[in-house]
């Protein structure tokens, strides 16, 4: 599905630059707030849903060339790392709800993991 | 001047777009339109507007023994036109209140003249004041646009020459080595190297499956340098056309059950690190997952050293190919 669609269905903010999200493809999803775990299940062109705001998401979501990162419960990434995802064209989202109710959303989206 | 022209800092230098450098690079007489139709001062006004309308002109310099005298454009025709005085010369109705540029100036000049005046074209000049050409806001575009297509073009060029890179050198054994020094407790620069060796395999020509592989495992040994050292260690990765080794090598404390670190879930990371997320115990267990052939050697007099080698052009019945 297009990453449009879940921006717009799930109302989350975007953090990094704008772009065309409409060509941005999203195949499936992925929650963990462990890296490792996330090297080891989440898969490319995937949604990766997180509370970590910290700068080493945008390494794992670059290597992993993942379509986006939802940050929940409003947590904050600084400027650096809003500039480093900017700089690896790493997408970042955010949204107040709880990585349980943003997983609810998006299986009910159709988006399954993969 | 000081206050009018601020110095550019290092984080606005960032979104300097590609077309704007152009702008300072290119000359004005790389994009200017040469050999222009140049009107005699004594020519009559009807007899521009037939040139203006046949040869779809908006404007023309007009010349008198090789000098600049004026430009003659659309609007001191539509003047004439609406005064009726399409009989008298040219010279009657140009505008003769010139800005030029010079041939050997950066684009950006000619671009500032445009910004401050309400010309569309510029007449542009040699060294010794001759008219050498006429410039537009068009020229400048197409320039730019002839300019991208040509670093568009380089850049390819690049990625060709370094995807074949190891059929043009001939050698015994040709294998290109990557080394990053890796700082303990480096957070920040956390994954920059396994980055930059993703982006130089793909540069490479290697799959995108075999550029994520190696990333991840750089990535997880990368991070095992940060957290668990004591002074840091070295990342090395050496190229060659049928396989990649990486190896990542510290100077202490040393791992004292090898057999319990590559245990799924087991890890010696302190709740600092769990909190940026580290920590899983999985790292070992991923960087085994990633690769082909994986070797831990470790002793708490030397350190450790881990080996990973992943083979190319397999075919792809490999189990731990990922994705």
């Amino acid at each position: 599905m297009q990453l449009a669609e879940i921006i717009k269905s799930l109302n989350l903010k975007v953090l990094t630059n704008p772009k065309d999200f409409t060509v941005t493809q999203v195949k499936s999803g992925y929650c963990s707030d462990l890296l490792s775990c996330v090297m080891t299940g989440a898969s490319p062109e995937g949604v990766w849903v997180t509370l970590m705001a910290h700068g080493n998401i945008v390494a794992v979501a670059a290597l992993l060339d993942l379509s986006a990162i939802i940050i929940t419960e409003d947590a904050q990434p600084d400027q650096d790392t809003i500039a480093k995802a900017n700089e690896k064209g790493v997408v970042i989202l955010s949204t107040p709800e709880p990585n349980f109710a943003v997983i609810g959303h998006l299986w009910e989206l159709g988006l399954r993991a993969a | 001047m000081a206050s009018k022209h601020p110095v550019i800092s290092d984080k606005e230098a960032e979104h300097i777009t590609r077309a704007e450098e152009l702008a300072y690079e290119l000359r004005i007489q790389e994009v200017m339109t040469e050999d222009v139709f140049c009107l005699e001062p004594e020519m009559k006004m009807e007899t521009a507007l037939d040139i203006f309308q046949k040869e779809h002109f908006s404007g023309a310099p007009v010349v008198k023994d090789g000098h600049l005298l004026g430009i003659l454009s659309i609007e001191d025709l539509i003047r004439a036109l609406r005064e009726n005085n399409m009989d008298v010369a040219v010279q009657e109705y140009m505008t003769t209140n010139l800005v030029t540029v010079r041939k050997l100036d950066p684009v950006v000049e000619a671009l500032k003249t445009f910004s401050q005046t309400n010309f569309g074209r510029l007449p542009v000049m040699d060294e010794n004041g001759t008219l050498v050409g006429i410039i537009t806001k068009g020229d400048i575009s197409n320039g730019l646009l002839r300019a991208l297509q040509r670093d568009y073009h380089a850049e390819e060029l690049i990625r060709y020459r370094a995807s074949h890179l190891f059929e043009d050198i001939v050698s015994g054994r040709t294998s290109l080595i990557l080394r990053y020094d890796i700082r303990k407790g480096d957070f920040t620069h956390g994954g920059n190297a396994s980055s930059n060796i993703k982006r130089a395999l793909l540069r490479l020509g290697a799959t995108p499956q075999v550029a994520r592989r190696c990333g991840i495992a750089v990535y997880e040994a990368e991070m095992n340098l940060i957290i668990h050292t004591t002074h840091g260690g070295t990342l090395r990765v050496e190229i060659e056309p049928h396989k990649i080794t990486m190896e990542a090598y510290d100077d202490g404390p040393g791992i004292e059950d090898v057999d319990q670190a590559m245990r799924p879930g087991y890890s010696t990371a302190t709740n600092e690190v769990r909190e940026m997320g580290f920590g899983a115990g999985m790292g070992l267990v991923n960087i085994k997952r990633c690769v082909d052939e994986m070797r831990l050697i470790s002793s708490l007099e030397r350190g450790t050293n881990l080996y990973m080698i992943i083979y190319l052009n397999d075919d792809d019945t490999n189990p731990k190919t990922i994705q």
